[in-house]
């Protein structure tokens, strides 16, 4: 489960469609195939924005962890 | 029964005494066929010299990331392309990881930074997180910093640190091709300084590096000699911009006769399942080495990756009726 912590603003919102880069890889979303890191992304948390693709900085937790976008904001699973 | 299950019927569980490198290299050796006798072996060796009961622990990263050591299967490194990213935790994110962690019934939390040893901001943090947690929390307080100085192996016990985590990761043999950065001697002299200053000692390493069986059996009988109290086994989770990164993971039943042939190298060590766990032997494979030698484990998170839910492992070990060890056990 992830949920967005500090939703990002309403202007940027505004273009926000499907992930355009995959949080795993940080390659594009819509290119190839990520089902390799979708499987990986059960044990791991996302590294890439995926609206961005910028590096997140990631905090794993004993439980849960957060993943925050200096552009995006912070998401927790 | 082959051999070396008989010798070792008579020599580990019968007296106590671990196997050495030639006697491991033969349980590593075995056919499959005769696995589930060595698993067996291991846990009645197990049982005899430690007990029923499983000590729970949770871990955690205070400092992740930007380590200018180079270990090659470590995500952390900066010396690599990898993803992560450095990141300090801060005090009450740290109690509040250790509150949650003991809520699981976990008596050890082990405080973890990516480091090649600390540096006075480092130990400044450890000793104000430290505090607050034995403040705050009923649980015992592990470190991993990386290499100490003798000055600081004696902070940390006055801080309190029971245990100290240092792995050598591979046997001395093969040290050199997973880490240039620094030395094997160096790492065991950490582990000696440790020692003798009467914190526990914590020390283990990875399995699917690129070593040999052969190696494999080297390194069961260094970690013997230095006879820790804890062993942490964990296996190789290739993490991408590694250099490791592309190597494949350890095959499940080569995962299960190594968890067999440390505990009849170590009869009376805490052999603890850690990282890797998950994808190289799953949940049936997880069970199997709770029967077959393992006798603690780490629940929920680790410092990069994610594990199972701690309460999978708490039924798994209540169906196989095996107790977490109780706080009052390790005091």
């Amino acid at each position: 489960m992830t949920e967005l912590v500090e939703p990002v603003a309403p202007a940027d919102r505004a273009g926000e469609g499907a992930p355009r880069w995959c949080d795993r890889c940080g390659a594009e979303a819509a290119t190839g195939s990520h089902s390799a890191c979708a499987a990986a992304r059960v044990l791991e948390p996302p590294r890439y924005c995926v609206r961005c693709r910028r590096r997140m900085k990631v905090q794993v937790l004993p439980v849960g962890w957060s993943a925050a976008c200096v552009e995006h904001g912070e998401i927790r699973g | 029964m082959p051999d070396i299950l008989d010798q070792a019927r008579t020599q580990v569980l019968g007296n106590g005494v671990g196997l050495d490198e030639a006697g491991v290299l033969a349980v590593l050796s075995l056919p499959d066929e005769h696995l589930p006798a060595a698993l067996q072996l291991a846990h009645e060796v197990r049982m005899r010299w430690c007990g029923p009961e499983v000590e729970v622990e949770g871990i955690v990263s205070l400092k992740t990331g930007g380590c200018p050591e180079d270990c090659h299967f470590c995500s952390q490194s900066g010396l690599f392309s990898s993803p992560v990213r450095s990141v300090w935790l801060d005090i009450p994110s740290l109690v509040e990881a250790a509150k949650q962690t003991a809520k699981t019934g976990a008596t050890e939390f082990c405080i973890v930074a990516a480091v090649r040893g600390p540096d006075a901001r480092l130990m400044k943090q450890m000793r104000e997180g430290v505090a607050a947690i034995k403040a705050e929390v009923d649980i015992q307080v592990a470190a991993s910093l990386g290499m100490l100085t003798q000055e600081q192996v004696d902070e940390l016990v006055d801080m309190g640190v029971h245990r100290y985590n240092h792995n050598l990761e591979t046997c001395r043999s093969y040290f050199p091709n997973v880490v240039t950065t620094h030395s094997w001697e160096e790492r065991w002299e950490t582990l000696r300084m440790v020692r003798e200053s009467g914190m526990e000692v914590c020390c283990g390493g990875i399995l699917g590096l690129g070593e040999t069986v052969e190696q494999r059996a080297e390194f069961a009988a260094q970690l013997a000699e230095l006879d820790p109290h804890e062993v942490p086994l964990n296996f190789l989770n290739p993490r991408p911009g590694t250099p490791l990164g592309d190597r494949p993971v350890v095959e499940g039943k080569d995962a299960l006769r190594a968890i067999a042939a440390f505990r009849l190298a170590m009869p009376r060590t805490i052999l603890r399942y850690a990282g890797g766990r998950e994808i190289t032997l799953g949940d049936l494979g997880t069970r199997d080495g709770l029967l077959g030698g393992i006798n603690a484990v780490i629940v929920g998170n680790y410092l990069t990756t994610l594990g199972r839910p701690a309460t999978d492992d708490l039924k798994l070990l209540d169906d196989l009726k095996m107790p977490v060890k109780a706080l009052s056990a390790t005091l």
